[in-house]
């Protein structure tokens, strides 16, 4: 069982014309397994995860198909896709912090939210205080208001209620971004444990850090433009990329131990491109340093070793 | 503490207090007690997560907040509670970039009036060299005046932006920038060269009070490194000794916190120590456990 | 600053997706060496041209203004003069008719509106240099000014502004229009003040206020050159319904006859035709023109206020 993503395009509505968010994408994720998606602002991929679980009502599902657990997701349908949302897919949303109505207490949210799916609150309650004891959380925070917890509580606390179904799909969208340190290695474990336990059996990780991402991901996506450019176990994108975008990229990132008077970084020069009319052929290729007359034709996403894709002619090649 | 030279900003055991509640009944204390200086051409890290106190120092070292407590020395002189004349004439020495570039500037306006805004320093400077100086300091950041003056502020990126605000510091010729966050909000590919740029400027003498929550981007570029937990000096010193030997508690927690591309995360994080320091109302004492090397007693006391 | 929690650090995500989800879907940097546009300010004209709400509400008030200042040219009537004949329907000598005591309702039409609209311009222009000024000093200084000049603005807020009128008006025996204008302004500016100052607020933590400051700006300089421009349309918009709030109050007290007794406005045309019993007697051309230029004026204005808040607001545009 698993997920198989088969040329998803997404593209939002906007007064200019598309937003061609999400071009082709084409991926599988194992059962247990947990993959990063990782890439810049504007690459896509927050819009590559809401799309799996048709969470913005400004997308516009062009073509593609989703399979889960050998079953298809109707993401091109908001009413058909509720029967799965909360139950086979889920999603732990940004600012997790807000997504708890203030005026209501913690245990009434959980209550409304079981309730909408069908779901008895009665006989999911004992399961309920079990897995917030296990993060850490005492049962009377269900009798609390958002507002009396602390920022890592309640974002402890809409992680657990995201998975309360046992979810074969679980989106976590920017969950660390806003977070300290210290709590974003405690919600980073956390994660890996709610798939060890088999609270979720495969997730997606959506973050621009790919730091974290080699902490606690399986594999990497990394997105960029609106396409795939490298997806590759987490050792492999960090130690050994083959894109010259991620290279690039895990070449710009400072760490611990690594100073400006001895080891001089380097970006990337320039921007994205503009995904209201996306240039033609690798999205890349005005920044790419390797770029060569092939660019101009879109290179495919294609496996160069096993449990490793490349979209680039020169890495392919 | 320092070799030769003059100190150029001292903090002496400056302190924040807030009057929180209704009319102001409670007393929240933002910054207890800190103390640390940067020498002309250092660029000295403050790090701390949210709660830390660092940007309300960073604020107090700008004049946008009142000092409770303690003094803040300029160049030898006070600058703790200026006013008026005398404080806009410290903003000739001292200036500070924000965290939200799109923040910075008033979205009805074109972005180069945060230059022109600064224009009033120079009474005398008519408008060919106005422009001569407006394109020197754009060279200076890296920005090609053509593609970044007359925009307005959406048409430009955030890293162009933050250049932006960084080329309105020098065209003041500031002896020390406060950068707050400058570059949390930045892409990947785009902070490194924002961050690099500061590396220069250091390189041409400027001082720099790089505020983040951000252990890498603190070790990469700067000379020393005062590490903040509630509002509290834990460990300061060079940085090389603070990240190469991290001796306080919280220190070695924030370290093995990070999350590094090449190693996996150590085994637990001395959660337990952190939790275990002793709270105080008194403001920390500083011991020196090696030269430029500075812990809090609390912490080491506990080790022991 | 404000404090946040503990564990959230406050560092929101890269500018740019931010920036982007605002501008939804609107273009990238132009490529170099194309000279930039100044969008703002013409694109606002061309969408308040194309927005039929705001062109509809201007239309009808300009042309009440215009009605207004060359109608009274347009009479050699005097409107309170008694020497027309008696409850005479519209004709091509008294065109709006006679009252029941021989006075012209076009002329006392006109001059009324034009008594509206001075009501309106300097009530209604009073309250809103009150309110903004209250609302501007509240928001930015906080602290104990904001407290106080809360109490201040609720108090008046809560008084119940027509009881209030009625009293100082019976009292004070008011004699011009002016004086009834300055009474409404001075008693109607607390719901502007309460907006300016929420706005106010929220701007005040952006920073480019901040910048501002560390470029030398002094608190009112901040005000007038920082914060009031980017409020610009949020200002104008309290004005037009601080003007047509204004006509009503007016428009109501001479109702009820508490205006002042030596002129004459739309109000209290309609309060002389209801005494006079016009209903009943079937003058509808005494009380039926004051009562749609009220109608016509205000709803101009608020019409025209809808239009504006969506061109000056995009979400709200009709895609």
């Amino acid at each position: 069982m698993s997920l198989r993503v088969d040329d998803l395009t997404v593209y939002y509505r906007s007064l200019r014309g598309d937003v061609k968010a999400v071009d082709g994408a084409t991926f599988a994720i194992r059962d247990g397994e947990i993959m990063g998606l990782a890439g810049e602002s504007g690459c896509g991929k927050s819009s590559l995860g809401k799309s799996l679980i048709r969470m913005d009502a400004r997308m516009k599902h062009m073509r593609g198909r989703v399979e889960l657990d050998g079953e298809e997701l109707p993401i091109a349908d908001d009413a058909k896709m509720n029967a799965f949302r909360f139950r086979k897919v889920s999603i732990v949303p940004q600012y997790s912090m807000s997504a708890l109505t203030p005026t209501r207490k913690v245990g009434t949210v959980a209550r409304e939210l079981l309730e909408s799916r069908g779901e008895g609150f009665g006989e999911v309650q004992p399961e309920l205080v079990r897995r917030l004891e296990l993060v850490g959380l005492s049962a009377d925070v269900l009798d609390r208001y958002p507002i009396e917890l602390s920022g890592g509580m309640k974002q402890r606390t809409v992680m657990v209620l995201s998975t309360l179904l046992d979810p074969s799909l679980l989106i976590a969208d920017e969950i660390t971004s806003a977070l300290d340190v210290s709590s974003q290695r405690a919600v980073g474990e956390l994660l890996v444990e709610f798939r060890d336990r088999g609270f979720v059996k495969s997730m997606i990780v959506i973050t621009h850090d790919l730091a974290i991402l080699y902490q606690i991901a399986d594999t990497i996506l990394v997105m960029y433009a609106g396409k795939l450019a490298e997806k590759a176990p987490a050792e492999t994108i960090v130690g050994a990329p083959r894109h010259p975008y991620t290279q690039l990229l895990i070449s710009s990132l400072p760490e611990v131990g690594v100073r400006f008077e001895e080891t001089r970084l380097a970006g990337i020069p320039g921007k994205p491109p503009s995904l209201l009319s996306p240039p033609t052929g690798c999205r890349f290729r005005d920044r790419c340093p390797l770029a060569f007359a092939k660019c101009e034709e879109e290179p495919p996403f294609v496996e160069v070793e096993p449990g490793h894709e490349v979209a680039c002619w020169k890495a392919a090649a | 503490m320092l070799e030769g030279g003059r100190l150029m900003l001292s903090l002496d055991g400056v302190s924040k207090v807030y009057k929180v509640g209704t009319f102001g009944g409670k007393r929240l204390r933002a910054v207890h007690g800190v103390s640390f200086d940067v020498a002309p051409g250092e660029v000295v890290s403050l790090i701390g997560e949210s709660g830390s106190g660092k940007s309300t120092i960073g604020r107090m070292v700008l004049g946008l907040s009142r000092v409770t407590e303690g003094t803040i020395t300029f160049d030898g002189q006070d600058v703790s509670r200026l006013e008026k004349r005398r404080l806009r004439a410290y903003y000739g020495d001292v200036q500070g970039v924000f965290q939200d570039p799109f923040s910075s500037y008033n979205p009805i306006f074109k972005a180069d009036r945060v230059l022109t805004l600064v224009k009033g320093f120079f009474p005398g400077v008519g408008r060919r060299e106005w422009d001569d100086k407006v394109e020197a300091a754009l060279h200076a950041v890296r920005l090609d005046p053509g593609a970044c003056l007359g925009k307005y502020p959406h048409q430009l990126s955030g890293g162009q932006l933050q250049r932006l605000l960084v080329a309105r510091a020098l065209l003041l010729d500031i002896k020390l920038l406060v950068a707050d966050e400058i570059i949390s909000m930045l892409d990947a590919s785009t902070r490194i060269d924002v961050l690099n740029l500061l590396g220069d400027l250091k390189a041409r003498g400027l001082g720099v009070l790089f505020i983040t929550h951000d252990l890498s981007l603190g070790n990469y570029i700067s000379d020393r490194t005062v590490i903040l937990r509630r509002g509290e000096i834990v460990e300061a010193g060079a940085t090389t000794k603070v990240f190469g030997n991290p001796l306080h508690p919280y220190t070695r927690m924030l370290v093995s916190s990070v999350p590094q591309l090449h190693t996996k995360w150590d085994s637990a994080a001395p959660k337990a120590a952190v939790a275990a320091l002793p709270e105080s109302d008194a403001a920390a004492r500083l011991v020196e456990v090696e030269p430029d090397h500075l812990v809090a007693a609390a912490g080491i006391e506990e080790r022991a | 600053m404000p404090l946040t929690e503990p564990t959230q650090s406050g560092v929101a995500l890269p500018a740019e997706a931010v920036a982007d989800a605002a501008r939804s879907g609107a273009q990238m940097a132009p490529a170099p060496g194309v000279p930039a546009a100044p969008r703002l300010h013409s694109e606002l004209f061309y969408f308040a041209f194309r927005n039929w709400k705001f062109v509809l509400g201007s239309v009808v008030v300009l042309a009440c203004v215009a009605i207004a200042i060359v109608g009274p040219w347009l009479t050699d009537h005097p409107p309170l003069a008694f020497d027309g004949p008696t409850d005479q329907p519209p004709s091509s000598e008294y065109w709006f008719g006679t009252t029941s005591y021989g006075q012209d309702v076009y002329s006392q039409f006109v001059h009324g509106l034009r008594a509206a609209l001075l009501v309106g311009g300097l009530g209604g222009g009073i309250a809103w240099v009150l309110g903004v000024g209250v609302g501007f000093t509240a928001g930015y200084r906080g602290g104990w000014i904001d407290d106080v000049l809360n109490m201040l603005t609720n108090v008046v807020l809560v008084i119940p502004t027509l009881a209030i009128l009625i009293i100082v008006a019976a009292y004070l025996q008011v004699q011009s229009y002016t004086t009834e204008a300055v009474i409404i302004g001075l008693t109607s500016w607390p719901w502007a003040a309460r907006a300016v100052r929420s706005q106010t607020f929220s701007l005040k933590t952006r920073e480019f206020v901040e910048v501002a400051r560390l470029s030398g700006r002094s608190t009112r300089q901040v005000i007038a050159t920082e914060l009031a421009p980017n409020m610009s349309s949020y200002l104008l918009m309290t004005f037009i319904l601080l003007f047509g709030g204004a006509i009503l109050i007016g428009a109501s007290l001479d109702f009820l006859g508490l205006g002042p007794s030596e002129s004459i406005s739309l109000g209290l045309m309609m309060n002389n035709a209801f005494l006079a019993s016009a209903l009943l007697l079937g003058s509808w051309w005494w009380f039926l023109p004051p009562g749609l230029g009220i109608v016509a004026i205000v709803g101009g204005l608020y019409v025209m206020n809808v239009g504006l808040d969506e061109v000056f607001n995009p979400k709200l545009r009709e895609l």
